[in-house]
């Protein structure tokens, strides 16, 4: 499809979000958002191993096509996706080991983030080239970010309001999530 | 992980590639089985949805056969399975009961308001105009996008002229949608009014496929009419 | 087996009930959202991802279990995840095969199945350490869990946004869809609710409890 770059940043970003219109990363973003010390680290390294796996599935649909073999494109997503945040996680081990500690279990959590192999699917499906294809890696994962922090900060406002117990904990985390979906459906239409 | 120094805990680097080995080689078996036990099965269902989508968009077609536009200029029948050369336009002629040709159909597709939006438009070779279309896939909202199957003043945008340039390079007006109510010409489509985005995104689909397919079928329309 | 027949069927049936209700993978554990809310738009929906999800845990399970004394450790996690996807490539081409307008409305979910979090859960926390009978069962308890929670929400859903339940249409032609509830935030306030009401019963439960210990 012809879309621009831009738009497809920006549709990733705002009016189709990852998290609060795809429903893709809910896992982390209900798990991982309750300070804002972790969410945003958590959004960056989700990111980067979005881009990481949006390149490589690229790279792989074409092998994959060439050689007529696409009915092992979902097992080799995956093994990539496998791989690449393992790679993420030796790096930062070595060059930021207090980023890595403060990450704990979350890290290895990126595998089965639905966001990363929904990039992948995703780019796949839309038959994106490379440029629209980084694009919308890029733009999914700032909108998980986006979605992770915006999160966070209401989450960490409301630990020192009056919820009725009743409502604690996860039930609470949806109904918000529901009332930045519904903002987000404001953005319909923008840039395009 | 428990680190006992009585016994070594790491697998000898032979045993675990043995391993790997024998598991990717099950995995393999199971996958290339199901896929090959549930092809057949998947090209009927898929050329039964192409069928029932082209006798929608063209009434009068009892037979349809596949076409694809080559990008030196021409076209050409594909066989049944076979796969389009690179660069190639795939569209499909509809042929009545008589065998004559009553229209081509072709696959467009754009971004709407919630994912891609995927049609199906008829041609019209004799009025150069684009008879209808239908919905292959979309996810639009229920009650608000999904108008455009039922919308009275929608549908009747078309028949839509289409007419191909002199140059033969491209249309001699490109296919666009407007504001509700504010139709002039016979090329534009008029969006339903708070269904703008998927409106949109239907004249968009229209548009990009008619302006890269109709200049290359309209100079082979005897090669179309005989058929073979 | 050195266990009597009554007792394994009794084991059996313990392991199938944990995943219905007191460890309900989308009411209590709270995994695997992105399918429950994303394909939760109508009964049918619910009811074919729940059943393509039992399918791919049950077999997936039962293959690690079978293997489970071959696996290395070191890198079982990725063994498992590609044992996963193959059961979910395998349902992926048997859905298309069955009804490509069902495979159209569950999209890029069905291979989402890889990374639910359920199937790596159990595979890990149960399959690799329990025989292959035990380690079935329970997945089938898991995967009948699962689709619950997911007909719990696609019926309401479908109800309130659709007006119909199944494709059947309840309140005829006059009704006036309540559409956000098809929508995102709709599936959100849903689950949101279901929760809510779950928590509201366990503390009514407590309470009673409480009273009776207290009256004893």
């Amino acid at each position: 499809m012809h879309e621009s770059a831009a738009y497809i940043f920006v549709n990733a970003l705002l009016a189709n979000n990852f998290v609060l219109a795809m429903f893709l990363g809910l896992c982390p973003f209900l798990g991982v958002s309750g300070k804002l010390d972790t969410a945003f680290p958590m959004g960056v390294a989700t990111t980067f191993v979005m881009l990481v796996a949006s390149l490589c599935a690229y790279g792989l649909n074409l092998l994959l096509t060439a050689f007529q073999l696409e009915f092992l494109r979902l097992i080799s997503y995956i093994v990539i996706i496998a791989s690449s945040v393992q790679l993420v996680e030796m790096v930062l081990k070595k060059y930021s080991p207090g980023l890595f500690r403060a990450l704990g279990i979350y890290l290895p959590l990126i595998t089965t983030n639905c966001a990363v192999l929904g990039v992948a699917l995703f780019q796949t499906a839309r038959e994106y080239d490379f440029v629209q294809s980084m694009a919308f890696s890029f733009g999914g994962g700032a909108g998980f970010t986006l979605a992770l922090v915006l999160m966070a900060s209401v989450r960490e406002r409301l630990q020192l309001s009056d919820v009725p117990s009743v409502a604690q904990g996860t039930a609470l985390s949806l109904m918000l999530a529901g009332i930045l979906s519904l903002a987000f459906m404001g953005f319909a239409g923008l840039g395009g | 992980m428990n680190s006992q120094a009585i016994l070594p805990q790491t697998t000898p680097a032979a045993a675990m590639i043995r391993t790997l080995g024998l598991i990717a080689a099950i995995c393999g078996l199971i996958i290339v089985a199901a896929y090959q036990g549930t092809y057949d099965a998947v090209q009927e269902n898929k050329r039964i949805a192409v069928e029932r989508a082209v006798f929608k968009v063209i009434p009068a077609a009892k037979s349809i056969v596949e076409y694809s536009a080559l990008p030196a200029g021409g076209v050409e029948k594909i066989a049944a399975g076979a796969t389009a050369p690179a660069g190639a336009l795939k569209f499909y002629a509809g042929y009545d009961a008589g065998g004559e040709l009553a229209g081509i159909a072709a696959e467009g597709a754009a971004k709407g308001y919630a994912d891609t939006v995927r049609i199906l438009f008829a041609y019209d070779l004799a009025t150069s105009s684009i008879s209808a279309f239908s919905v292959v896939a979309m996810r639009e909202t229920p009650g608000i996008g999904d108008k455009i199957l039922v919308d009275k003043d929608f549908l009747a945008n078309f028949p839509l002229e289409a007419k191909v340039s002199t140059d033969l390079k491209a249309l001699a007006n490109a296919i666009v949608t407007v504001k509700h109510g504010s139709k002039t010409k016979p090329w534009e489509v008029d969006a339903i009014s708070g269904a703008t985005i998927t409106s949109r995104a239907v004249g968009k689909a229209i548009n990009d496929a008619a302006q890269a397919l109709l200049p290359r079928v309209a100079p082979n329309l005897d090669k179309l009419k005989e058929k073979s | 087996m050195s266990q009597s027949p009554g007792k394994m069927s009794a084991r059996n049936w313990d392991e199938f009930m944990e995943g219905i209700w007191r460890q309900n993978p989308v009411f209590v554990m709270v995994l695997g959202m992105c399918p429950t809310l994303a394909v939760t738009v109508s009964g049918v929906n619910a009811l074919s991802m729940g059943l393509a999800t039992t399918f791919v845990l049950v077999c997936s399970c039962g293959l690690v279990s079978l293997l489970r004394k071959l696996i290395p450790k070191e890198v079982r996690i990725a063994t498992y995840i590609v044992i996963i996807a193959t059961f979910v490539t395998v349902v992926d081409y048997v859905i298309q095969a069955v009804s490509l307008a069902l495979y159209d409305a569950l999209g890029a979910f069905i291979q989402l199945i890889v990374v639910n979090c359920i199937i790596l859960g159990r595979a890990e926390a149960h399959a690799s350490k329990n025989p292959p009978m035990a380690a079935m069962t329970n997945a089938l308890g898991m995967g009948v869990g699962f689709t619950i929670g997911l007909l719990a929400l696609g019926t309401v859903r479908e109800i309130l946004g659709a007006g119909s339940l199944f494709g059947i249409s309840l309140f005829g032609a006059d009704f006036q869809p309540w559409v956000i509830m098809v929508l995102p935030p709709g599936g959100f306030f849903v689950l949101g609710a279901w929760l809510l009401f779950f928590a509201a019963l366990e503390r009514r439960k407590q309470r009673k409890l409480a009273e009776a210990t207290q009256n004893a």
